[in-house]
């Protein structure tokens, strides 16, 4: 019991629970990154890892849910201990430097909450397909397994210059956030060691650079139509 | 040389407080910012009005109870300085400087630039301490320490409690003064037998002072006269995840 009051209510505790379910969403970007690329792979490649994830729908929900639940823990965090922060300083100061602090860790609130939005979006648009709701009916039938026509919805989807610029600044905005998130996960649990921090900050802003790059490479590849 | 001064003023605890523009003239460079304050000062009494009150002790920068935010720097602009060690070279001839107290809901004003620090005494009280049994002086090195292990120590000790880091968080957080007490202490062996109770209890004090929380923006160290590293954060982060772990009473 104590563990769980002190895990939930001090200070302390609520930036493991940060710090520990912003490592498993990080994972689950990579993860998310390496199946977008597969599109370059062509329409039969990514369709049938698309078929694949969905081999089990058991294992699909149980993965989702545990998405979902670290989701609610991060945000549940970020709302509490943003709250307690605006509380512990009623007055401010008239002149205000931010004394090396990274923009990317001074507006962790705002890319959080651009990306929570952007999330939805992304969720409605292939996911459940409310956006554009033919997509509902593109399915392919694939070495005898029947599932969604995912190349197609991408190639349709990203070929609308709107749709690829959203996906581009909320990539943008969860790669700076990512980039002050991969060394705060390795500060917060304390797994860092006297010199390794600098390493650990660099390699923090080379991973949300890389995830960047690949993950923005899809729409800007089907927008220059080099994927069709 | 001459400055002019935008300083917060404020009769006490609690009543509203504003901005006053004072002039400070004919400074001599070498002078100390304290220095200042005090020539400062000493027009305001011949002139019958009352002077800028700021706390000040030992002012060669190892005692930690000068403070203010200055030009948006707690403790101005000079890298691991403290405020009574800054000098008026630092400034330029007509700069108009910012004085403002340190800003934290656990750091309340008393008068103009002088705040209450005792929350900071508070979590000490809570578990900053080794307990020793009484009875004769023990052998001198009968606890071996290695030379790194006391280094390291004592760049926590370092720490002179000022409260700069919790002025230059954006969120008012004490993390750093708390890891560096933390720390000094649990990284000793004499510290050890109470490691997971010290962390448990600082931090718990710390929170009940209404403190915000780290977010890893390290303003902290770079405001730190002594210059105490945020390493000592992710220790303390990690000694507090090990008595979680362990669930005993705190």
């Amino acid at each position: 019991m104590n563990l769980l009051v002190n895990l939930f209510r001090s200070s302390l505790g609520r930036k493991l629970v940060m710090g520990a379910t912003g490592a498993g969403l990080f994972g689950f970007v990579v993860i998310h990154m390496i199946g977008n690329l597969q599109v370059f792979a062509g329409a039969e490649v990514l369709n049938q890892y698309a078929i694949l994830l969905r081999t089990s729908e058991e294992l699909l929900w149980g993965f989702r849910l545990a998405l979902l639940a670290m989701v609610g823990l991060h945000l549940y965090c970020a709302i509490t201990l943003t709250l307690d922060n605006r509380r512990a300083r009623p007055a401010g100061y008239q002149d205000k430097r931010p004394l090396g602090a990274t923009i990317a860790s001074r507006t962790m609130m705002v890319s959080g909450v651009v990306v929570a939005a952007f999330i939805v979006f992304h969720i409605l648009h292939f996911t459940t397909r409310d956006i554009f709701t033919d997509y509902k009916a593109w399915t392919i039938e694939l070495h005898g397994r029947e599932g969604h026509d995912v190349y197609r919805m991408v190639v349709h989807g990203f070929s609308i210059p709107w749709v690829s610029a959203a996906y581009i600044v909320g990539v943008g905005l969860l790669c700076a956030h990512l980039s002050h998130g991969v060394q705060s996960f390795f500060q917060s649990l304390g797994l860092v060691s006297t010199g390794y921090q600098p390493i650990i900050r660099a390699a923090g802003v080379a991973a949300a650079l890389i995830i960047f790059l690949g993950m923005a490479a899809v729409p800007v590849s089907i927008l220059l139509k080099w994927v069709s | 040389m001459n400055v002019s001064l935008r300083v917060w003023r404020q009769k006490g605890p609690g009543t509203q407080g504003c901005f006053e523009t004072h002039e400070a003239r004919d400074l001599n460079p070498d002078m100390s910012f304290l220095e200042m304050l005090d020539v400062v000062n000493e027009r305001l009494a011949v002139e019958g009005k009352d002077p800028i009150a700021f706390d000040h002790d030992c002012r060669e920068g190892i005692c930690g109870m000068c403070s203010c935010v200055i030009n948006g720097e707690p403790h101005g602009p000079e890298f691991k300085v403290a405020t009574c060690q800054t000098y008026m070279r630092s400034f330029r001839d007509g700069d108009t400087i910012t004085i403002e107290p340190f800003r934290s809901r656990a750091f309340p004003v008393l008068r103009d630039l002088v705040v209450n620090r005792s929350s900071f005494d508070r979590i000490i009280q809570a578990g900053g301490f080794v307990s020793v049994p009484t009875g004769s002086a023990p052998d001198g090195n009968a606890i071996p320490v290695s030379k790194e292990i006391a280094d390291l120590a004592m760049d926590a000790a370092a720490c002179i409690g000022c409260g700069a880091c919790v002025a230059a968080c954006k969120n008012g957080s004490a993390m750093l003064f708390v890891a560096a007490k933390v720390s000094q202490l649990n990284i000793l062996p004499q510290g050890k037998p109470e490691k997971d109770r010290r962390v448990l209890r600082m931090v718990q004090a710390m929170d009940a002072e209404g403190f915000g929380n780290c977010s890893n923006t390290y303003a902290c160290e770079a405001a730190c006269p002594k210059g105490i590293s945020v390493n000592f954060i992710a220790r303390m982060n990690r000694d507090y995840a090990v008595a979680l772990l362990k669930n005993k009473p705190a």
